[in-house]
């Protein structure tokens, strides 16, 4: 019987003949799954075309592309992500990796042309029917991620043991701390674009990665030769545009930096940077001012074989580094181990010496090949309102000079502080430290005319002022101080509706029916400092072109209309430490073809 | 039972000149007595680009000789150009009919190396994966073998059951070929709303059209008296050979990776290793039939038992410069085809040192079928080829 139903059986499949056919009818109006990985979309104006997803392309199947209409700014590259569909492997890690989460797909597939090259977009810009439709693959869930969003977090004094002193209150990273930070970045290099020193972040993070500090060292001092200071105290642009910082933690890019410093002892620099024999070419060049724009022209200059001094009025090097930023955010040992490296190139600094005064600017002149110019902005600015004639109404910058100087500090027990800039938060913590150490108690009040969102401070400034006990209240614009028997009894203000107008130009608006009153002995103005300029003799004022505005103007390598003489640091560009290295840098370039390169 | 009775073969088959002291036979084409005839390689009874040089005597083969070399991508090469996270959308290409053995072994490859641990949901979703891997592969298989033995049918039922499989793949892992799903690390996404519900439809219909098969096929006699008996794998020649999977348990050798050395959440199912005992054409089809049962009823076990939601991926390093420590590691897992094997080398940098893919085609096609296809008919090589469920990409990969 076996036999005979083996041959019966198979006669069953005639059943399927009365069926229903399985077969899609349409196969083309067949939607995908909600999950498909198809044809790409891109929110182009989320997109910062950090090109994360061109690196991470296993088939090199995506460009990136300069699009009309999207200008190259800080913190986006101007470029977009086009897509070879003839090298698409659709497998999405693009989206996966994506720094801002502009890339995903849609659920689109289908797509027949004779034309090969329309399978080549740029998608978001050329349109496609799929942009706005919401199916198609995207980075699933927030606990999938390709690389780590959050930052390690860098060891940092408690304010219970920070209140009363001036010690560093940033510990730095350990090796194994480090290496796990650097492995966070994406190599963009959307921060090298937007650091005034054009630094090159990613190489030396990836120095850090692979544990090769000294390549690490080499990397910094490429483009900066303050990376103790830089790695504690820079305004950290680079942070700010990090692609990461999108979606999670910015890197700590200034901390990574500090750490191959730090790690580095001073004696092995030469070495390291191979800077031990540098061939003279027998020219000379004065600089007036040690700040970061003088000592980084004269380090590049050092290293071409120019013979640098530079003449410094105040006793010590550094400029607003040594006697604008207090000790617990920049101590002296790490500012004065860059600037004795720079010293050692052979770059003298003539200390106490007023240019202007103990030698004139000409002299320098007849005596030097070319003359670099990097005062700063040492001069405080003032509000102007009534009572800021009273003798105890101080300017921050000049205080915090005296801290430095080891002068004795007029702290009242209550204080007031006008400003929202990191001055205002250095002289606020600094004086609410000398509260503490005097009266055991701090009572200072710092306000700012920008609302809390708007203040110009560092966003960890604000928050540990207020750790450390000062009180912020921001929003408010200064109205008078009121004196009470030739005594400082406090601030009145008004309430400040904005500070910038339409045109993002500085005109603040107030609302004087909201009024309020700070109470307090002693009154610091911090809204920002000026230049001084009066050492600038007769015969150069008059041949020195300024703007309208009356800004020195310099060519792009500092150069003044008169062409010894070149100009930079806060004078020109920032107030901060990094554009001035960026300036000083480029200005010894400057001065290098002006003399007619190394000979 | 001897069905050669009911259609009175000669079953001495061996009608040829005697073989030489190194175990060949001695052709000489001058005689005119032999044929050479080029089997491929686009012969669509070999699942895939690789040829047969058979030397026949009238409609027998007498000699055979494989050649490979037709599809030759070398992702072996291209993976140490790759940093490692790039090689995961490569791995899936080596076997198109089942991606994710390559993915699993990659990826647990990577993380043995690496020390990474990964979350129990992506352990049970990797199972998963790879069972419906399994079923839908058998599926393919199913209908190569009865098509290459001239039954169409079977082939279209069982490649729109293949097809019911890709759409729930479709639906899990957002591909359905390639589906770059299992990466180091864990695995891309939970199971989407209702996928438990579809997959049983999918299941039953399977089992639907598998009494059909059964029917159709197994119970056919003219596919029993072409099977049964034919393309005979010695017990003996397993070991010699290195021969795995169905081919090797079709001979009574109760060899299952899954089982001898369990993986992912294999040892939490219960499962035995289907074995057969005649180890020719028709049992390792069967064994097969039966294995793609077990399948359906391993995808019902991982559906009750595994959790829903939970963490499925583990933190790794930044996967654009991830250097796994120096090792090395050999991974291995039970694929429709028998054991598949990566041995992956690291030194320690951004890029893999060295990767070898061991897959069951490279024994099974390029070294046993040229045992086994002497003394057969031209006409049943097809599906003697497709019994052995080799696969040429995954020889040349």
């Amino acid at each position: 019987m076996a036999r005979i139903k083996d041959i019966i059986s198979p006669f069953t499949a005639w059943k399927n003949v009365v069926k229903e056919p399985v077969t899609i009818k349409e196969p083309l109006k067949r939607e995908a799954a909600p999950r498909y990985r198809g044809f790409h979309k891109n929110d182009i104006d989320t997109c910062i075309g950090c090109g994360t997803c061109e690196s991470i392309c296993q088939n090199a199947a995506i460009d990136m592309v300069p699009v009309e209409g999207i200008e190259t700014k800080d913190g986006d590259s101007g470029l977009r992500p086009r897509i070879d569909y003839g090298r698409c492997c659709w497998c999405a890690l693009c989206v996966d990796v994506c720094t801002t989460g502009s890339l995903s797909m849609s659920n689109h597939f289908k797509w027949v042309d004779s034309d090969p090259d329309v399978f080549r977009f740029i998608p978001g810009v050329d349109k496609k029917e799929w942009d706005n439709e919401p199916n198609g693959y995207k980075k699933p869930g927030p606990n999938y991620e390709l690389y780590s969003k959050e930052r390690v977090h860098m060891p940092e004094l408690k304010p219970e043991e920070r209140d009363k002193s001036f010690i560093e209150i940033v510990r730095g990273y350990s090796r194994e701390q480090a290496m796990k930070e650097a492995d966070r970045c994406v190599e963009c290099g959307i921060c090298v674009a937007t650091c005034p020193a054009h630094m090159g972040i990613p190489e030396y993070i990836k120095a850090v990665r692979n544990d090769d500090l000294n390549e690490g060292l080499r990397i910094l001092y490429d483009t900066n030769p303050l990376p103790e200071v830089c790695g504690r105290i820079c305004t950290h642009k680079c942070e700010t545009v990090c692609s990461v910082g999108h979606q999670g933690d910015p890197l700590s890019i200034r901390w990574l930096k500090r750490y191959i410093a730090d790690q580095q002892p001073a004696d092995n620099y030469k070495k390291i940077l191979e800077t031990e024999n540098i061939t003279k070419n027998g020219k000379r060049i004065a600089i007036v001012g040690s700040g970061p724009a003088g000592l980084s022209a004269a380090h590049y200059l050092a290293l071409m074989g120019y013979e640098c001094t530079i003449f410094e009025k105040l006793p010590l090097p550094g400029g607003m580094m040594r006697y604008g930023i207090p000790e617990y955010r920049l101590p002296y040992d790490a500012l004065d181990k860059d600037i004795d490296y720079i010293k050692s190139l052979g770059v003298e600094i003539r200390y106490n010496t007023t240019v202007g005064k103990d030698i004139t600017l000409d002299e320098l002149h007849n005596q030097y090949d070319a003359v670099f110019t990097g005062t700063g902005l040492h001069l405080g600015r003032s509000t102007r309102i009534p009572g800021t004639d009273h003798p105890n109404v101080y300017q921050a910058v000049d205080l915090l000079r005296d801290v430095t100087m080891g002068k004795e500090i007029p702290a009242a027990q209550s204080i007031v502080v006008i400003g929202g800039g990191n001055v205002a938060m250095d002289i606020t913590r600094t004086l609410a430290r000398i509260q503490n150490q005097r009266y055991g108690k701090v009572n200072i009040i710092t306000t700012s005319l920008e609302s809390e969102e708007e203040m110009p401070a560092d966003r960890e400034e604000i928050i540990e002022a207020r750790e450390e006990g000062a009180t912020i209240i921001p929003g408010w614009g200064p109205v008078k101080i009121e004196i009470e028997n030739n005594k400082i009894r406090g601030l009145h203000v008004v309430k400040c509706v904005s500070v910038f107008d339409e045109n993002r130009r500085f005109n603040p608006k107030f609302d004087e029916s909201q009024t309020n009153f700070f109470a307090g002995e002693m009154v610091v103005e911090s809204i920002g400092q000026g230049m001084d300029l009066s050492y600038l003799p007769e015969s150069v004022k008059d041949n020195l072109k300024l703007d309208n505005r009356g800004r020195i103007v310099v060519n792009d390598y500092f150069q003044t209309s008169i062409e010894w003489l070149f100009v930079g640091g806060d004078i020109i560009q920032g107030p901060d430490v990094i554009h001035g290295i960026a300036n000083g840098h480029k200005a010894a370039i400057g001065i290098d073809r002006f003399l007619g390169g190394k000979k | 039972m001897k069905f050669s009775k009911l259609f009175k073969i000669n079953e001495d088959r061996s009608l040829y000149p005697p073989l030489n002291s190194e175990g060949k036979v001695d052709v000489d084409l001058s005689s005119h007595k032999y044929v050479k005839l080029w089997h491929g390689p686009q012969h669509p009874g070999i699942t895939g680009n690789m040829s047969l040089e058979l030397t026949l005597l009238g409609d027998e083969i007498m000699d055979c000789e494989t050649h490979v070399g037709y599809l030759h991508r070398g992702f072996e090469k291209l993976m140490e150009r790759r940093k490692w996270i790039q090689c995961f959308p490569i791995v899936c290409r080596i076997t198109v009919p089942e991606p994710d053995y390559n993915e699993y072994c990659f990826a647990a490859g990577v993380e043995e190396l690496a020390g990474i641990e990964i979350p129990e949901t992506a352990k049970w979703l990797r199972t998963l994966t790879l069972e419906m891997a399994r079923l839908q592969s058998y599926l393919m298989w199913i209908g190569g073998q009865a098509g290459s033995l001239g039954m169409g049918i079977v082939g279209q039922w069982s490649n729109y059951c293949r097809d019911l499989v890709l759409d729930r793949f479709e639906e899990l892992t957002g591909g359905r070929i390639y589906h770059m799903y299992i990466i180091p690390g864990g695995v891309r996404g939970l199971l989407p709303d209702g996928f438990e519900k579809r997959m049983e439809e999918t299941l039953k219909t399977i089992e639907e059209f598998m009494v059909d098969i059964d029917k159709v096929m197994f119970n056919n006699a003219v596919f029993k008296k072409r099977t049964v008996g034919m393309g005979y794998i010695d017990p003996k020649w397993i070991y010699q050979f290195g021969i795995t999977g169905p081919n090797a348990r079709a001979a009574g050798v109760p060899d299952d990776i899954r089982k001898k050395y369990p993986y992912l959440k294999y040892p939490e199912l219960d499962f035995e290793p289907i074995v057969g005992k005649d180890s020719d054409i028709y049992t390792r089809a069967d064994v097969r039939r039966r294995d793609l049962l077990l399948s359906v009823d391993l995808i019902r076990q991982i559906l009750a038992k595994m959790p829903k939601d939970g963490d499925f991926k583990a933190p790794t390093p930044n996967v654009l410069h991830w250097q796994i420590p120096a090792g090395e590691t050999f991974i291995r897992s039970e694929c429709t085809r028998g054991e598949f094997a990566y041995y992956i080398v690291s030194d320690g940098s951004e890029y893999p040192r060295r990767i070898n893919v061991r897959g069951p085609s490279y024994t099974h096609a390029v070294a046993l079928l040229e045992k086994m296809i002497t003394n057969t008919n031209l006409a049943d090589v097809a599906g003697l080829m497709t019994s052995l469920h080799t696969y040429p990409p995954e020889i040349e990969r």
